[in-house]
């Protein structure tokens, strides 16, 4: 259709962006100034006495400090998770594992918006987040295996499931108590013991399940909780009385875990890094679509794993996507995290902020195109403005490597071939997505594209039923719903 | 008139996803309004209203009352704006036009056969001459929804033209009747038609279907526009009506309305809400901003 060209036009949403502050009370945050290691029902000092602090990464301001567990403390849980298991908790009756886990899942109910000023105090992500995503779905895993844990024959049928026993579980610092429950809830509903280590920068959520955990009477040493950094992590990897290894983070540390398992009894879940395509047809409903690419790549700061980091728009609607995205993300309020109206919050670490803008400088480089959205950014604290890119290449490091930060790629195609060959183009397979009004083009997409999980029309959907996992280097075993349960048994 | 020429092909208006719509739509309303944010945005609320009485019991009484109730809303509270303007049927334009004076509140006169549209095309020009000829400055039209479910488009797309040409100088507003049209697709697909038939406003509902204006809907109006304006540089202006009754759902219109096509459209030459009740409960939230304590309802005219 033949239409004006005009390229003046211009929407202007500057005060869109300003309304009056709306920061959540910290009131409801009981945050201690030290924190021990949650050990045996216990919460103890860790033997080499030392402790590192965790900081709000919005201010820079030193929260509290947490425990610095060594290979002893992490003996030292191991032995009680192991006496725990072997005394206690699989002669459990599985009815009584479920009344626990159930209690867990209504106390974190009860402490919801103290959970949620706290993740977001630690984290960076914003409270709309926390409030509404984070914390309802923790709890909602709880909820969900405490009703499997008595129904295990159901869940695999003419097979006698039997726990592991010790499961050691490393979680990242991008969902710290969301991925607390997506550990540990299947592991008690399934009749397994415990340690488990937040990530350094974020433990105070973690912790504070661990007072909930002993609040609810949990037998001692059913569930451990040590803070510490990756040698802590080791220590739990190579531990020889520990049985299974979940692990969350990076695909570099999912290599060196597997093989340090290698030639063992260790079981392992792996959820390592993504990259995922985000392919937009010309006959999806566009609106929505964008809406879906921004959720899908600012959501959580794009500290997401199964992030939709490559977009990929059929050329046909190329310009009027691009335009669509460019107004939406001039939306997006970026700044205090504890700000009710905050869509992007703090960037969780320095360190992260770091080689986010080293990407940034990386795909410039590369002869990409940058924009980022004229949002305002606090001078104090680690920020990025929402940014993607486009003129971006197959070949490109930053459509290839993970970012982990609000970083959009942007490319086109042509055909339903091309775009599937693209998508698979990648070392990565955790998750994608396809926006089109066709209902056959999306059954053809996801039998070919190679991703765990595949959302068509939406993005970033997560639901305790439903299981996630990865292809490739993306990582292998899958958390959530019935799955969920296999990768805590073994069939005698 | 339009910039462009070429009326496009309706049945391939985009498409519509329906969880997308309502999540969106959803997530306007966890925005957090307060303070200076909130008083502005109330006042800005109040003066995009089209206070609207249309009953078949309507009297040059109750609408005289309704006219000094437009311009003095609330005396004891200073500074405050007037709504934007009284919307009546035509038999009803004269009296208000009358009572309103110089105030500068614009008189709507709904009209073409309101609220089903079930009249020939010639009697619906001379409801809206008959209309202008009293004074309005705005007619709120109807479209023909049997004709549109029957794809009818062009025939819808004729009638709106007509009625615009009979407007002149007046300001046309298309009501959608967005509770009989059944999907957002066909929402999308009618405010298309009139934009592109030259409406000024598109608008939701009348007020005498359930389910009238909801935020989902508005959205893809809004969306509409947004699309309408890139592609001619015509400006488009919205009117949700009916179902908005209170401030806070007010506010969320707003935040929508600001986050989808900016603040060039937050001024009552862009955006009204159709709305009988909604004056007094925005006046009740003012009043509560300046002095911290609710007030009963008493202390707010009816009228």
């Amino acid at each position: 259709m033949a239409v004006k060209k005009n390229n003046t036009i211009k929407l202007k949403f500057e005060s869109a962006r300003n309304l009056a502050p709306a920061p959540e009370s910290k009131s409801a945050a009981k945050i201690n100034e030290r924190y021990d290691l949650f050990i045996n029902g216990k919460f103890e000092k860790p033997s080499n006495k030392k402790y590192f602090a965790t900081i709000n990464p919005a201010t820079e301001e030193k929260l509290s400090e947490v425990a610095d567990a060594n290979a002893a403390d992490v003996n030292k849980a191991v032995v009680a998770a192991r006496t725990a298991y072997e005394k206690t908790w699989k002669k459990t009756a599985p009815k009584e594992r479920a009344k626990y886990i159930y209690r867990i899942a209504r106390m974190i109910q009860e402490r919801a918006r103290e959970f949620a000023v706290i993740e977001t105090l630690d984290g960076g992500k914003p409270i709309r987040e926390s409030r509404d995503f984070d914390v309802p779905t923790a709890a909602n895993h709880f909820f969900y295996y405490a009703g499997w844990a008595d129904k295990l024959e159901y869940a695999f049928p003419n097979r006698n499931a039997q726990p592991l026993g010790v499961a050691g579980q490393i979680i990242p610092w991008n969902f710290p108590l969301l991925m607390a429950a997506w550990k540990i809830a299947p592991a008690l509903a399934t009749g397994n013991t415990v340690v488990l280590k937040p990530a350094e920068t974020t433990s105070l959520t973690a912790l504070k399940l661990a007072e909930i955990i002993q609040e609810a009477d949990l037998p001692p040493g059913v569930v451990n909780i040590i803070t510490g950094a990756g040698e802590t992590g080791a220590a739990i990897v190579n531990h020889p009385d520990i049985n299974k290894i979940a692990f969350t983070g990076s695909t570099a540390v999912g290599k060196i875990i597997q093989k340090a398992i290698a030639g063992t009894n260790k079981k392992a879940t792996l959820e390592l890094g993504g990259k995922a395509a985000n392919i937009i047809f010309d006959d999806a409903p566009l609106d929505q679509a964008v809406e879906g690419v921004i959720n899908g790549i600012f959501f959580n700061q794009g500290h997401v794993c199964c992030a939709g980091s490559r977009l990929y728009v059929q050329e046909s609607v190329y310009k009027i996507v691009l335009q669509k995205l460019k107004d939406r993300m001039e939306t997006m309020i970026v700044g205090d995290p504890l700000d009710k109206n905050t869509d992007i919050g703090a960037i969780n670490s320095k360190e992260q902020l770091r080689v986010i803008n080293n990407y940034l400088k990386i795909g410039q480089q590369e002869g990409a195109e940058m924009y980022q959205s004229s949002a305002s950014i606090p001078t104090r604290g680690f920020f990025c403005r929402p940014t993607i890119f486009t003129n971006v290449a197959q070949s490109n490091r930053i459509a290839q490597e993970e970012i982990f930060g609000p970083v959009l790629t942007i490319q086109t195609f042509r055909t339903d071939d091309e775009v599937i060959e693209k998508a698979n183009n990648s070392p990565f397979g955790l998750s994608a997505g396809v926006w089109t009004d066709k209902g056959s083009k999306i059954f053809n997409l996801s039998t070919k594209l190679r991703a765990g999980v595949i959302w068509a029309n939406t993005f970033n959907k997560f639901d305790p039923t439903s299981p996630f996992g990865g292809y490739k280097e993306s990582g292998y075993g899958r958390e959530g719903g019935l799955h969920g349960l296999g990768g805590y048994v073994s069939f005698v | 008139m339009i910039a462009t020429q070429i009326t496009p092909d309706f049945s391939f208006s985009p498409r519509v996803d329906q969880v997308g719509i309502e999540e969106r739509a959803a997530r306007f309303t966890k925005r957090s309004i307060k303070n200076e944010t909130k008083i502005n945005g109330l006042k800005l609320a109040l003066n995009m209203i089209d206070l609207t009485t249309l009953e078949g019991k309507d009297t040059d009484g109750k609408v005289k009352q309704l006219c000094y109730k437009a311009v003095h809303l609330l005396d004891n509270y200073p500074g405050l704006p007037t709504v934007a303007a009284i919307c009546v049927y035509p038999s009803m334009v004269k009296v208000a036009k009358t009572a309103l004076g110089n105030s500068g509140v614009k008189v709507a006169a709904v009209a073409t056969a309101f609220p089903s549209g079930q009249a020939p095309r010639d009697v619906k020009i001379r409801d809206t001459k008959y209309a202008i000829s009293e004074g309005a400055d705005e007619i709120d039209m109807v479209i023909s929804r049997g004709k549109f479910h029957q794809g009818e488009y062009n025939f819808v797309f004729d009638e709106i033209a007509a009625v615009k040409e009979a407007c002149g100088e007046a300001r046309l507003k298309v009501i959608l009747e967005t509770g009989e049209l059944g999907t957002y697709d066909k929402v999308r697909r009618a405010s298309d038609i009139a934009m592109y038939a030259g409406a000024d406003f598109i608008k939701t509902s009348t007020g005498k279907i359930s389910p009238a204006a909801t935020m989902p809907v508005t959205l893809v109006m809004l969306e509409a526009i947004r699309d309408f304006y890139y592609k001619t540089g015509k400006r488009i202006a919205m009117k949700p009506a009916g179902g908005i009754s209170k401030s806070k759902l007010a506010l969320h219109y707003l935040v929508m309305l600001n986050e989808v096509l900016g603040e060039e459209w937050m001024n009552n030459q862009w955006f009204r809400f159709g709305a009988s009740s909604l004056a007094n409960d925005i006046l009740m939230q003012l009043m509560k901003q300046k002095t911290g304590v609710y007030q009963s309802p008493d202390y707010f005219s009816i009228d």
